[in-house]
């Protein structure tokens, strides 16, 4: 085993160079040859790549897709996510748990099942989901539950549980997967035909600058959540210093309630492929690289086929499209399970093989991204909107939607809706609009833009969705009569104490705390001078935090205390007078009960 | 002096240089900003976030924020000081910090920036973390229980000592130090004159056997509080006027 380990990881690390840049290809080929790393794997790998041993650990216990420890044949990773719980996915979770006998984070003992959670998959309109070696399940209910524990015992492998494919590109032989689009809504932007290269051959017959140019008059901005205008990073990153220049494609999409892009990578993957090739010539650079998701693994090979496709049709590579001097290849950098990681410069280290950590401003990564060098990330959607603003033009683009917010928005859509799934519709909507679309209209609150979002209640339904007012990377979960607003906040928060990397402070001990007070909240033991306890806790974490995660972190909390004020008020109680509700008797008591092996004589009922 | 550059601190005018950082500008003029990640020999972390201020209505870390002319910053303010008040309770609770028996107690970073803050108790409930007390090296302690993950001694050892003795492991709340070693300190190439050992502003990495050499009451923290000998400076300075 230790000869054959040796020489895999040798081969391993030479087939990519030796380049510990490469390190996540390196890692997830390792564990892809192997099964899981173990210690010795990343003394070997370290040594390979002579790089310190620690770093290799570092990278390794980051991300929760790379296992430190053996895992079973099968790894089923049951998705966590709020929409995926509000369709029964505890029950299922549970039942799980039963029919294997173990816990989440265990393996059956004859070492062919694993147990994990994993944060929202990106199924949302079709869970719950599971994730079962790379291999999607969706709908899956208390009664496929025996079925699927029986066929991975049998045999181990989980295509078997696909019976039936998704429609469109689904059922493509590089895919074949039960996920469906689940496109509700097509608007002009982005489901429309379009005239296959045609925006391609528009930019090229312009000059660099020009095509800046229209992507300013067209008004872009990212689809990502930041909203930042596209023309403008690109002119920055023209700009900037640089031998080398990157395109990044940021297809980490991790914000629960949010799949969008991976019906776009489904369905038009030479859409976003072009916008990032058009952002190449706009800027100036020669490679490209899309970040996917770990949870997208099953798209990959598919995607693949597309480049190949585009370069055998001269549409990557050099001097392509006829345009003598202009150069550009795209390659496939995967993710491995870290919501974080779609921070764009915690992204950029990822793709450089390290701790998937964001990193300080300055310097920017327009001017200092990517290795080093000048770098342009924008969102899937994004790219989408490029192509579609060379191929109609500028103008035709910014009529749509509103003054500040011009075109369409992909909505993804979930919770309790008779209609959930994808919705082109143009900026400048009301959420109230948008309800009666998706079959929402008796909703009680709605998750705009995802944990990281608000938590709207009726009485903001008349809200505009555009970057003026409610904006959103396009993240709604819609909560019935009945669902528990605080709970919920309550998931939101386990989600990012989940994805947090851990390197600050405030939001890695703060959003702890957040969580140990709404807890108590919940547990009926809630005081008045709770509420303005968690306000001053989430003003902190949002204030101090570096990062964007932890900037964040808190809303789940702040919005509902601003929005849902009477739901936390009703559960709280006034102590008695001069008793501390805080302090728990009971628990406090818990481990001397365990260690006496009684209970305390006074406090015996 | 062409690349000097004027600053507002807190409607202080400071005159700093190209290159600095608000918080090297701000030691220089003997204004004292709140840190535990940063030193001086070493780049900065930007971890522990004590160091945050507001620019522009926006909060950053002023170890990692460039000057520039005619910036206006605000530092000394009822809620940034409240903030890291909170945060110096956040890193209490997180671990488990046992000042009355502790050996680094009186020159600890983190119990002083506590009495400078007027901190006695932290307000949060206590996470009591198990965590392991590494001993297995000849020379040295490792005790997780006092870490609060500032990151200096990680980057002590790659930039001063040219190794990599330390590193984080995991992430969020599960986050740790790790050693360059299967498992113990003692198996990885730390050596007693590694800058890396002097780098730990608490107490989770201490040498053995010279713990009290200074007696309790006469250390550093127990004289003066955190941050005058930056202050002192400015006292200084207005009394040559
Ligand atoms: C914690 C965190 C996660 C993020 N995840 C994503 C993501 O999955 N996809 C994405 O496009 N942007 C994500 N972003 C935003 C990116 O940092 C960045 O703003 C975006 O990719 C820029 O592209 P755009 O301008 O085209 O929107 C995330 C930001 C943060 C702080
Ligand atoms: S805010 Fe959270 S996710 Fe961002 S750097 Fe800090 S710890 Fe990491």
């Amino acid at each position: 085993m230790s000869d054959n380990l040796k020489v895999g990881i040798k081969n391993i690390c030479r087939e990519y160079g030796r380049d510990r840049s490469r390190l996540m290809d390196i890692l997830e080929a390792v564990q892809g040859q192997f099964g899981w790393i173990s210690s010795e794997a990343i003394d070997l790998t370290a040594r390979e790549l002579s790089m310190p041993r620690a770093e290799v650990e570092g990278v390794v216990s980051f991300y929760a897709f790379l296992h430190q420890q053996p895992t079973g044949k099968a790894i089923i990773r049951m998705c966590d996510g709020v929409s995926c719980n509000m369709n029964g996915g505890h029950n299922v979770a549970d039942l799980f748990k039963k029919e294997l006998g173990i816990s989440f984070g265990q393996t059956t003992s004859d070492g062919k099942i694993t147990l994990e959670h994993t944060s929202c998959l990106g199924m949302c309109d079709q869970g719950p989901a599971a994730i079962i070696n790379g291999t999607v399940i969706t709908h899956i209910s208390t009664d496929t539950v025996k079925e699927i524990v029986h066929t991975l015992r049998e045999t181990a492998d989980p295509r078997k549980l696909v019976k039936t494919f998704g429609a469109g590109q689904n059922a493509d032989r590089l895919i074949q997967s039960m996920v469906t689009n689940n496109i509700r809504k097509h608007g002009p932007v982005i489901f429309s035909v379009m005239e296959p290269f045609l925006a391609l051959k528009n930019a090229l017959a312009m000059n660099p600058a020009e095509v800046i140019r229209d992507i300013k008059t067209a008004r872009l901005r990212g689809r990502g959540g930041a909203g930042f205008p596209t023309g403008m990073k690109w002119d920055f990153t023209r700009e900037a210093e640089g031998q080398r220049r990157f395109v990044l494609c940021n297809a980490d999409e991790g914000e629960p309630g949010t799949f969008k892009d991976r019906v776009l990578l489904t369905e038009c993957p030479h859409m976003v492929f072009e916008g990032m090739t058009i952002a190449g010539y706009a800027i100036g650079a020669e490679e490209g690289i899309v970040y996917l998701r770990g949870e997208y693994q099953y798209l990959k090979n598919y995607l693949e086929n597309v480049l190949a496709e585009r370069r055998e049709a001269g549409l990557l590579g050099k001097n392509l499209a006829g345009k003598a001097g202009f150069h550009f290849t795209i390659r496939i950098q995967m993710g491995a399970g870290a919501y974080v990681c779609g921070e764009e410069t915690a992204l950029i280290n990822s793709c450089e093989g390290l701790r998937g950590e964001p990193r300080d401003r300055p310097p920017f990564r327009a001017q200092q991204g990517y290795l080093g060098a000048p770098t342009v990330i924008n969102n899937v959607e994004t790219f989408c909107c490029v192509t579609r603003i060379l191929e109609k033009g500028a103008p035709w683009f910014a009529q749509i939607g509103s003054q500040a917010s011009s075109g369409t928005k992909l909505f993804s859509v979930s919770g309790d809706c008779n209609r959930p799934g994808i919705y082109e519709l143009p900026y400048g909507i009301t959420l109230k609009d948008l309800l009666v679309e998706v079959g929402g209209e008796d909703a009680i609150g709605v998750q705009v833009g995802g944990p990281s979002g608000q938590c709207v209640s009726p009485a903001g339904f008349n809200r505009i969705i555009c970057y003026e007012d409610l904006a959103t990377g396009g993240s709604i979960i819609v909560f019935g009569p009945g669902r528990n607003i605080i709970e919920i906040a309550g998931q939101f928060l386990d989600f990012f104490i989940e994805e947090s990397c851990g390197w600050c402070v405030p939001c890695r001990v703060g959003n702890v705390l957040l969580k140990e007070r709404v807890n108590k909240i919940l547990a009926g033991k809630g005081e008045p001078e709770d509420l303005a306890y968690l306000e001053e806790l989430g003003k902190t974490v949002k204030t101090m935090s570096r990062c964007g995660l932890g900037q964040t972190s808190p809303n789940p909390v702040l919005t509902t205390l601003q929005n849902f004020r009477g739901v936390y008020e009703k559960g709280l109680k006034k102590p008695l007078d001069k008793m501390q509700r805080t302090f728990d008797l009971d628990s406090a008591l818990q481990e001397a009960v365990r260690i006496q092996g009684r209970q305390p004589v006074h406090f015996q009922d | 002096m062409s690349d000097a550059i004027t600053l507002t601190i807190d409607e202080v005018e400071v005159t700093g240089r190209k290159g600095q950082t608000i918080l090297q500008a701000a030691d220089d003029a003997g204004l004292y900003i709140p840190r535990l990640c940063w030193v001086k020999k070493l780049k900065p972390g930007a971890t522990c976030r004590l160091c945050t201020v507001m620019v522009n209505n926006r909060p950053v870390a002023a170890c990692t924020q460039p000057i520039t002319e005619g910036m206006i910053v605000l530092h000394d303010t009822e809620p940034l000081n409240r903030y890291r008040r909170n945060l110096i309770d956040m890193m209490f609770v997180e671990g488990n910090h046992m000042c009355p028996v502790c050996e680094k107690s009186g020159n600890c970073e983190l119990q002083a920036l506590a009495y400078r803050f007027g901190i006695t108790a932290p307000q949060y409930p206590y996470l009591f973390p198990r965590r392991p007390v590494d001993a297995s090296h000849p020379d040295v302690f490792l005790d997780q229980n006092r870490c609060i993950q500032c990151g200096r001694c990680v980057r002590a050892s790659q930039e001063l000592d040219g190794k990599s003795v330390f590193q984080f492991f995991g992430r969020g709340a599960q986050k740790k130090l790790g050693v360059n070693a299967e498992a113990r300190l003692a198996d990885t190439n730390l050596n007693l004159t590694d800058e890396a050992l002097n780098s730990c502003p608490v107490g989770a990495l201490l040498r053995k056997r010279v713990g009290y050499a200074i007696p309790v009451g006469r250390r550093l923290y127990d004289l003066q509080p955190i941050g005058s000998e930056i202050e002192a400076k400015a006292r200084r300075a207005a009394n040559r006027k």
